[in-house]
């Protein structure tokens, strides 16, 4: 069965290819492809766990490179946390390809978007199944690549066409401490294969030396950049520029979660004694959920709503990564995949029926219009706000419970606070959205006349709706807590067992976090019920305006940054044009060509000359040689 | 006095010296081409003068062959002469500039 993971990885590649080559015309044998190659990767999956079973730690590999005795291997690792994100990426990759089918049927570029969604599913699995950081790193590109050509897919339009060039470059400032922190680690510890890596820190501990939190902070500057956590968040938002199921499969469940997944697989290089790696990547995670929750309140476009929300959820897990929780990250990696892809995916729904209209205060009474719409954008709100028993509350409660567990109790009471205080705001502001877009009359023509879509788009809808709804409770969890800590106890629960599991274990956090979804949900409902414009701006003033404007961050590091880089960019291009190809280039190009125009002159044309010159050749040539 | 090698030799060089003269003071292509043949004949008497005092014929069989291909060569450079003057009505060396830059 060894041959399936390998199927599994490569098959969204050959789709890519062959669609890329041959099929562009046929739209729909190049949508067929690559919604094959994508299912059957999903069926493999399930095929090759069945087969043989979870409780895998092994390496397929093979050499990619060999020079001399230097060798970089192309391994595949099998254990249960690329086992499950496989099956993950594939399942919600799988769910979004279908819905694309729908989504997309108008536009022409319709064979290249497939394309473009094959090399992507194809560079997740890379990075999932990767078994060393070069491999890592090489598919964390092509990633980046193909979220560049999907975020810039309607580049004629000059707004998406800037937003992908500002995630690709975004990214790549994190990626640059990233490969850094790479090398730094290759430099010390000889190795870069993950298996190697953590026999050797599990033997020595202190290996990596004074350099334990530098590495580890280097690394964590990859997954800064690809979960775009503070301060390299600002391309997500922008992100959403791009088609609607990208946003939903790209930049909210799959791509956005690697640098959260990227940072559990390499979690024994962060969790070093001496390093205080955890704790800063700790307070950025809780920093950049806490901003991007509150400025989602003020957001009026219902994808930016979103892709705040994803930032928000993001910086839940890379807390509680920083928390040492790797199963609740890795739980709400999970859950989220399934939620937010869902309300993404509704979003695009709702988007579609009112021609590609997105302001929040154009939508409204929908809920009879778009039945099923309404009720899986609810379903998708439960869960992220968190509500029991949809999938969220499990997960957000593991984290909660993992901030109590913190040793130090200034930490363990922030971190806590801080968790259920975005609880609080995301209830907010997800309720907010589903009061102004279904309730309250209708604010526009378009809202009054739109209607339900197609079943090829509802479908993926319901899927995900219930994986929303009993995601938490189907043993996600269990699963990566036996990878993370196979030490402790096993216990099998039934399903009754697990629904109420979080009270029994952390009725603290469980109520907590309830209350505070609640409460969202309360002041929503308050503000928002039957309401043609939004209260909270001439309550809250210029705090709304700076919620509005995202708090300024894009101007900021238009301001510094790239300011900065153009003053740099100009003096750079000073010296080119002056110093190199002035006086260098210019100093040589004039030197040849004086001597030039002065050996001209010896050419006259005059036999005499030159027969003159030949003979006084001759004689000191003569009269080097003979005497 | 013998007449000896050097002897020869002197008058080789004398010969050489007043062709090569010939051929870059000279302005008529026919005179230079005259000076040629002289600095040509030098070389033949050098090769005999070797030949005689060394006791060794080969200078003087290679001196033939030299004789032999320059009366073809004085053939070819005569004829190109005349073409020459056919065309441009000139055999002046410094009127045959059209090489120079």
């Amino acid at each position: 069965m060894n041959f399936l993971p390998w199927l599994i990885l490569f098959l969204p590649l050959c789709a890519c290819a062959t669609i890329t080559l041959f099929t562009q015309r046929d739209r729909k044998l190049s949508a067929g492809l690559s919604i094959g190659a994508v299912v059957a990767g999903f069926l493999f999956s399930i095929l090759f766990i069945s087969s043989s079973g979870w409780n895998l730690n092994t390496e397929l590999t093979t050499t990619w490179l060999s020079v001399g005795d230097f060798h970089i291997d192309f391994g595949l690792r099998l254990d249960p946390l690329s086992l499950m994100m496989t099956l993950l990426v594939t399942g919600v990759a799988g769910v979004i390809h279908i819905y694309s089918w729908g989504y997309m049927a108008d536009d022409p570029g319709f064979s290249r978007y497939f394309a473009c969604l094959s090399l992507f599913t194809f560079s997740m699995l890379g990075i999932v199944l990767s078994n060393n950081f070069i491999q890592l790193f090489i598919f964390w590109e092509l990633v980046g690549v193909s979220s560049y050509l999907l975020v810039g897919f309607w580049f004629e339009r000059p707004a998406a066409a800037d937003a992908g060039k500002k995630a690709f470059i975004t990214n790549r400032l994190g990626d640059f401490g990233f490969i850094i922190g790479i090398l730094l680690v290759w430099a010390t510890l000889g190795s870069l294969n993950f298996g190697d890596l953590e026999h050797k820190l599990h033997a020595d501990p202190s290996a990596l030396g004074a350099m334990a939190t530098t590495a580890g902070l280097l690394i964590f500057c990859g997954a800064v950049g690809k979960s775009a956590q503070f301060p390299l968040h600002v391309w997500l938002p922008d992100a959403m520029e791009g088609p609607t199921p990208v946003s939903a499969l790209i930049h909210a469940a799959t791509m956005v979660a690697a640098g959260v997944y990227m940072l559990c697989r390499v979690f024994f290089l962060l969790n070093l004694p001496g390093s205080n790696a955890l704790t800063v990547i700790a307070a950025v995670g809780g920093f950049t959920a806490l901003l991007a929750a509150l400025i989602a309140t003020q957001q009026n476009d219902i994808k930016r709503v979103l892709a705040y929300s994803t930032l928000s959820q993001l910086g839940y897990m890379v807390m509680s990564v920083g928390l040492q929780g790797r199963t609740p990250a890795m739980f709400h990696l999970t859950t989220h995949a399934f939620f937010k892809a869902l309300l993404f995916l509704s979003a695009g729904s709702i988007i579609l029926a009112l021609h590609h209209e997105q302001n929040i205060w154009k939508m409204g009474a929908l809920r009879k219009k778009m039945p099923v719409t309404f009720w899986t954008f609810v379903a998708g709100t439960l869960a992220l706000a968190g509500v029991w028993p949809f999938s969220g509350f499990f997960s957000k409660d593991t984290i909660l419970a993992q901030a109590l567990e913190q040793p130090n109790p200034a930490l363990r009471y922030g971190f806590f606070i801080l968790g259920v205080l975005i609880a609080a705001i995301t209830a907010f502001y997800m309720f907010r959205v589903v009061f102004v877009v279904f309730s309250g009359p209708a604010r526009s023509d378009g809202a009054g006349h739109a209607a339900e879509s197609p079943s090829v788009m509802l479908w993926p809808l319901r899927i995900l709706a219930v994986f929303s709804l009993i995601g938490g409770v189907i043993g996600v969890d269990a699963l990566y807590n036996k990878m993370f800590e196979p030490l402790s106890d096993e216990f099998h629960y039934a399903l009754w067992q697990r629904l109420l599991l979080p009270f029994a274990e952390a009725p603290f956090a469980a109520t907590l976090g309830l209350l505070a979804a609640a409460a969202g949900f309360f002041a929503a409902y308050r503000l928002y019920t039957n309401v043609l414009t939004d209260p909270l701006p001439e309550k809250l003033g210029s705090t709304s305006q700076w919620l509005r404007d995202r708090l300024y961050f894009d101007e900021l590091y238009e301001a510094t940054v790239i300011r900065f880089h153009d003053r740099l960019a100009a003096l750079a291009n000073w010296f080119e044009r002056w110093i190199i190809e002035g006086f260098c280039i210019g100093l040589v190009r004039g030197g040849t060509d004086l001597t030039g125009r002065m050996l001209r002159q010896v050419q006259s044309g005059n036999l005499q000359t030159y027969a003159f010159l030949f003979a006084l050749g001759v004689a000191l040539v003569l009269y080097f040689v003979l005497l | 006095m013998t007449i000896g090698l050097n002897h020869y030799l002197v008058v080789s060089i004398m010969l050489f010296c007043v062709g090569l003269f010939g051929v870059i003071v000279r302005r008529n292509l026919l005179v230079i081409y005259m000076g040629l043949e002289l600095m040509l004949n030098a070389a033949n008497l050098a090769l005999v003068a070797f030949s005689r005092f060394n006791d060794n014929l080969d200078g003087q069989v290679f001196v033939f062959f030299i004789i032999t291909v320059a009366a073809a060569e004085v053939a070819v450079g005569l004829a190109l002469i005349v073409a020459l003057y056919r065309k441009r009505q000139t055999v002046h060396a410094e009127d045959l500039t059209t090489l120079r830059l």
